[in-house]
Parts: structure tokens; sequence; C-alpha cells
């Protein structure tokens, strides 16, 4: 038995450590890598109907990648190009709302974090309790918001600086919006914990030396915080990517989100091994991505888990 | 270096809300002087050093460095460094970077940073020690990384906050040593603040004793512990024994005082509180421990004590006797060992001298407690 096993188990007792031990395998293996390797399965198969199913057919095949990269065989283009430009579309969109969202919940984590008073724990509940209300309700409460008979349209006609309202949805700033709103506190209270256990010392030691606030955040903050700052980042970018209820409700009928594409081929086509090829490609590429952000940024695999 | 520049506070308060904080500080401090304050914890000593570093506006009063009044000078512009009450080293970068991160706020090349971090460096007896991160050193290294790395800035005052107190007793006294040799060599003044009275005592040129946000009395080491100028200063800094009673006689610098317990007493006034004792008011005589010697039981006098031994122990270099006194406190006596044999006295009662010289005098107030 290895080491850390014999540890946990005198630190728990034997049954209950068992039983714990138990809980979480079921958790990992059954509830995530059994489904996440039947889903890998079912993307190198072909889409065949339940009878034909484990018959002559249903042999491995890579039919349902090629699909994203050429299209439909005999199609008119040479690539699957809506498919990509979505794809692609939604790496960039998503990428975009984890920087939008570092800008703006990293002051908002610094003040919550090294400020000292009661106002900041009604702050903090200010924050957590709209997240009460289910992601849905809240999608559809930035629709009123920002659709074209929305608050925002009211006011911003009402005051004269627009003639005629405008389409925010339709030019997928509700969706930016509404995506940047939805994962705010997964951004803020990674980085609100770190910086929260920051010796406020050293921030007065180093403008005591001369720095001003920039240098301060830049060479003392910050680095303190990279692993709040990217494990928020990678949260928040991890969940855009694979956000389906806010594209639905404040996208523009126009732009798809790749999440919508992969729902359409489970749901409407019924294409179960296309949607999962699509499912497979996609996580792949977010956790390429975050790796390759991690490494360029220097984070560690550690940090994250902070 | 930088040549180090007086620092004034006058009548100085400093309040949070009703808490007053300060009351009405006035201090000169010379430049390169090395000066303490000293007083317990929670008296306002980190508050003043904020306010001299600009990290607090004084309520009311004004806080001068080299003769330049300070009111709304941001502490990155202020000409003073300010070491830390746990030192607050930046964790994750090197000590070298540590060093000279005051060089790389004013745009100094790495190459020219690096070359100053290393003298410092060198002075603080660290030499090759510059690529290791602060958690890899040892807590008197920390405590030298956080000196140079004020110093570094070339501030024309220096300000440390109890910078020892983490430190084990062996390491705190040798740190004290080093901390007065790098004053003298750098020349900038230092205000060190501190509540352990050999610390203040041995490395001050000049020592403001403090109490509850007001200031006792300044002066060098030797007068505040020969000349006291308050019953708190007095029982404050170092080992006291106080004689509580009525003054029945003045005359000049003597007072005679019939006191609770230990019959008429003869004793000087404290130099701060001549005159200002007259017939029938309280008084405190404090003689310290070392300041008796043994006398002929039985003998009777205005510089004579008699008391019965309560207890006894041996601490190597003197011989402590305790014997009953005023107010529930024992007298503490404490006798040089020469190598002579000391005999038990338990149970009986002892005769003790004192030169009138070593009493000091002044009229009754507050202790400082234990
Ligand atoms: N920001 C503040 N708000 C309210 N009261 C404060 C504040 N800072 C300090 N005080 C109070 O002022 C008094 C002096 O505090 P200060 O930190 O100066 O003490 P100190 O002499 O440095 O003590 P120590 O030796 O324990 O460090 C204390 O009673 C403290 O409670
Ligand atoms: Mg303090």
């Amino acid at each position: 038995m290895p080491r850390f096993l014999k540890d946990f188990l005198n630190r728990n007792g034997t049954g209950p450590g068992l039983v714990m031990l138990g809980l979480v395998l079921f958790w990992t293996v059954g509830l995530i890598i059994l489904p996440q390797l039947s889903m890998l399965d079912f993307s190198f198969r072909p889409n065949l109907p339940p009878p034909e199913m484990g018959g002559p057919k249903d042999v491995y095949t890579l039919e349902n990648y090629k699909y994203l990269v050429y299209g439909p065989e005999g199609g008119s283009q040479a690539y699957n190009a809506v498919d990509l430009m979505v794809f692609f579309r939604t790496l960039v969109a998503a990428v975009c709302v984890t920087v939008f969202n570092l800008v703006l919940c990293y002051p908002i984590a610094y003040y919550l974090g090294q400020t000292k008073g009661n106002h900041i724990r009604v702050l903090a509940l200010m924050l957590i309790i709209p997240y009460w209300i289910n992601e849905i309700l809240r999608a559809f409460a930035l629709r009123i918001i920002f659709g074209e008979t929305g608050v925002l349209n009211t006011i911003l006609t009402g005051a004269g600086l627009f003639d005629t309202p405008f389409d925010f949805i339709r030019n997928d700033y509700a969706l930016y919006a509404g995506l940047g709103y939805a994962y705010i506190l997964l951004m803020i209270f990674p980085i609100y914990n770190v910086i929260e256990s920051l010796d406020h010392n050293q921030i007065e030691a180093a403008r005591d030396l001369g720095a001003p606030w920039w240098r301060i955040h830049w060479r003392v903050v910050i680095p303190y915080a990279k692993p709040g700052i990217s494990s928020g980042c990678t949260m928040v970018f991890m969940l855009s990517a694979g956000a389906l209820a806010a594209p639905q409700i404040l996208g523009g009928p126009s732009s798809l989100w790749f999440t919508q594409l992969i729902y359409q081929q489970f749901n409407d086509s019924s294409d179960w091994p296309q949607g999962a090829a699509y499912a497979v490609v996609l996580l792949v590429t977010c956790v390429l991505l975050v790796l390759g952000a991690m490494r360029l940024f220097k984070v560690n695999m550690g940090d994250i888990g902070k | 270096m930088s040549a180090g520049v007086g620092v004034d506070l006058e009548n100085l308060w400093i309040r949070f809300g009703d808490f007053v904080a300060v009351r009405d500080a006035n201090v000169n401090i010379k430049g390169g002087d090395f000066f303490s304050f000293l007083g317990p914890s929670g008296c306002g000593k980190t508050t003043i050093l904020r306010a001299v570093s600009g990290f607090l506006e004084p309520s009311e009063g004004n806080i001068l460095i080299g003769g330049k009044n300070m009111k709304g000078v941001g502490p990155n512009k202020r000409p003073t460094a300010l070491i830390f009450q746990n030192l607050a080293l930046f964790p994750l970068m090197k000590v070298w970077e540590n060093i000279a991160f005051s060089m790389e706020i004013k745009g100094a090349s790495a190459g020219e940073r690096r070359k100053r971090a290393d003298e410092l460096l060198e002075m603080i007896a660290l030499e090759g020690q510059g690529d290791k991160l602060p958690s890899e050193l040892s807590g008197g290294q920390r405590q030298r990384v956080a000196i140079a790395r004020a110093l570094c800035a070339e501030p024309h005052v220096l300000l440390l906050d109890e910078p020892l107190s983490a430190l084990d007793l062996k390491l705190r006294q040798h740190m004290r040593t080093e901390l007065r040799e790098i004053q003298k060599r750098v020349g900038i003044t230092f205000i060190y603040i501190t509540h352990d009275q050999g610390e203040a005592l041995t490395m001050s040129d000049s020592i403001a004793v403090m109490r509850a946000g007001v200031i006792d009395q300044i002066g060098d080491g030797k007068t505040i512990y020969n000349d006291p100028a308050t019953p708190f200063a007095a029982s404050f800094v170092g080992e006291n024994n106080v004689f509580r009673g009525k003054v029945k006689q003045v005359s000049g610098d003597r007072v005679l005082v019939q006191s609770n317990r230990s019959g008429e007493l003869l004793a000087r006034v404290s130099t701060a509180n001549v005159g200002k004792m007259k017939e029938g008011d309280s008084a405190m005589i404090f003689i310290r421990p070392e300041a008796f010697e043994l006398a002929r039981t039985g003998t009777e006098g205005d510089h004579y004590v008699s008391a019965r031994v309560v207890n006894e122990e041996f601490e190597g270099n003197v011989f402590n006797i305790f014997m009953e006194g005023d107010g529930g406190k024992e007298i503490k006596v404490s006798l040089p060992n020469h190598g002579q044999s000391f005999d038990s006295h338990k149970g009986e009662t002892m005769t003790l001298r004192y030169d009138v010289r070593n009493a000091v005098a002044m009229p009754a107030g507050v202790l400082a407690t234990e």
C-alpha cells in the first residue's frame, strides 16, 4: 500500500477512510471517466439505427471527425466552412470573454481581498445572491435589459444618445455580457482567495520604497495572485467555451456557438456519434489551449488547484 | 550614502475615532542619531512610525524631516524607508531583486541593480546568496536582507518597527551589535521601535519612553535608567523596587519620605521633579536591586531598609534575595557574585543599606504593569 494511502487511512480511520475513498473513486471513475470514455467510443462509430449496432457495419471510423473539417461527402464546398467558422469563433469569443472577465474582476477581487470591514461581507453577498437565481432566468433577465425595447435601449434613446434602438442581441453584445456575467464569481473568488492572504505590509513596503500603484500590482500583487488568476481564467474559459444556455437565449439569430451545434446533433439530428466527435474536438482543443497558456505564463498544474 | 537628517514631531496628535493613539508628542531627533521609542505593546509606537513614513496622516501637529514639513507627502515620496515588524520581503522575488527593488522603480538597468545588490549583500555578509528566495534564508539573514533593501533606497531616515522581535534571544543580541554597526557605517538617522528595554539601552543615542500614547521622558540611556522622570519610566525600564509613602521633608533635591512599611527613607528627587514635591504629598521612591548592599542587622537610619527574607535564588552572576515589601510586591535585592559563599537567610530579617543618590524620588503615579 503506498504511503499516502496508509496516512490517509490512519488519519480518518480505516472504515470511514475506505468509504470516502470508495465514493471519490465512484465519482471520478463512474460519473466522469466512464461516460467520457463511452463518448469517445461513440465518436469513432458510424451513426446506425439501434438494430444494426454491434452488427457488421459497426466498425471504428474517422468519418465524424472528417465531417467537421470537410463537410458532408460530395458536398459543394471543399471545407465545412460553416462549422469550422463557428468552432473558431467560439474559441476566440471564449478567450475574449475570459480576458474581459479578468480585467473586470481583478480590481473587484483586489478590493474585496485587501479591504477590511463589514461592508466587504455585504458586497460579497451582493455578488453571490444573484447566483441563487437559475442561469436561464438570469439570461432572460439580460434579454430584457438588452432587448430592442429593453431597459438599456429605452434609456439610451430617451437620453438622445441613439436615434433608433440599437440591436444588442443581433450584434452579440448581449451574448458577451451574458457570458461574462455568468462566470464572474468563478473569476472573482479564486483571485480574492489568494489576494486575501497577501500580507498588506508587502504592498506598503513596495509603496514605501517608491513604487507607484501600477508597479505594485505588476511586481507584487499579480505575481502573488497568479495561481488564483490562472484557476479563474481556466474555469471561465472552459465554461464559456462550453456554455449552452447563454448562447441559446442571448445569441443573435445568425451566430451560433459551437455547443449549439453539438446540441443540435445530439438532439435534433439524433446523430450521437457526430455530436460526440464535435464534443471531443472542443474538449481536446480547450485543454490544449489551457495547457499552452499555462506554459506561456509559467503556471504549474498545482497552482490551478489553489 | 546620504547623510542623516533630523526628524521633528511637533504637537503630534493621532486619533482613531474617539481613541487617542498619540497625545501631543514633541520630539526632536538629531540627524545621524540612533533614536528609540520604547514602550509596552499598544502604546502607539507603530502608529508614530507609520505617521513618520507617511502611511497615516496625523490628526494634528506636524512632522518635519530635514526641516521640511511632510504634510501631504506620500510614503513613496518621503526620504524614509520603513522596516516592517514582519519584514515584508517579497516572497516571489529573489534576494537581489528584493534588495534592488527601489532601483527598479527608478528605471535602473538589471546590470546596475545586480551590482548594487551585490555590494549591499557584501555589507550584510551575505555574498553569493543573491539568487536565493527569501524563504531559503534563515531568520537573521532575512532580517539583514530587509535592512539592505531599505538602505538600497538611500533613505535619509531608516525606520525600524521591532525588527528583532521575531528572532531568538542569541540572534537578537547579535543583531543589536550588527544594527548599531550598520548605523554607524551608513551614518543615517535610525528611528527604532521596541518594547525591549535592553535593546533600547544598548543601541540608542537617545530614547523616548512611551506610555499609552504619551511620551513620558526623552533622554539617553543612562539618564533614563538612572534618573527616570516618571514612575512609569522608572518601573518600565529595568527592574526597580518601589517604596510608597508621604513626603515628610524636602530640602533642595533631597526628600525624606515616611514610607508605608520601611520607616523614614531619604532619597534624591529625580531631576525632572525637582521643586514639584512638597510636604504631605504621596511619593514613590525607586531603588534598583543592584543598588543595595548588606548592612549589620538592626542598623537603623534614613537609608536603611529592614525586612524579612521570603525567598532566595542564585542566578550565576548575582544572588537574588526577595524580601517582604509594601503593596504585596517583594523587594528584590541583587548581590554581585564575587565568589563569596551565600548563606541562606530565609525567614530572617535582614537590613540593607543604599546610597541616597541611587534612591530616586518622585510624586506617586502609574507604574508599568508587568
Ligand atoms: N487603524 C487603527 N484603528 C483603530 N485603532 C488603532 C489603529 N491602529 C492602531 N490602533 C490602536 O492604537 C493603539 C496603538 O497601536 P500601535 O500599533 O501603535 O501599538 P504599538 O505600540 O506598536 O504596539 P506593539 O508593540 O504591540 O506593536 C492600540 O491601542 C491600537 O489598538
Ligand atoms: Mg507595533
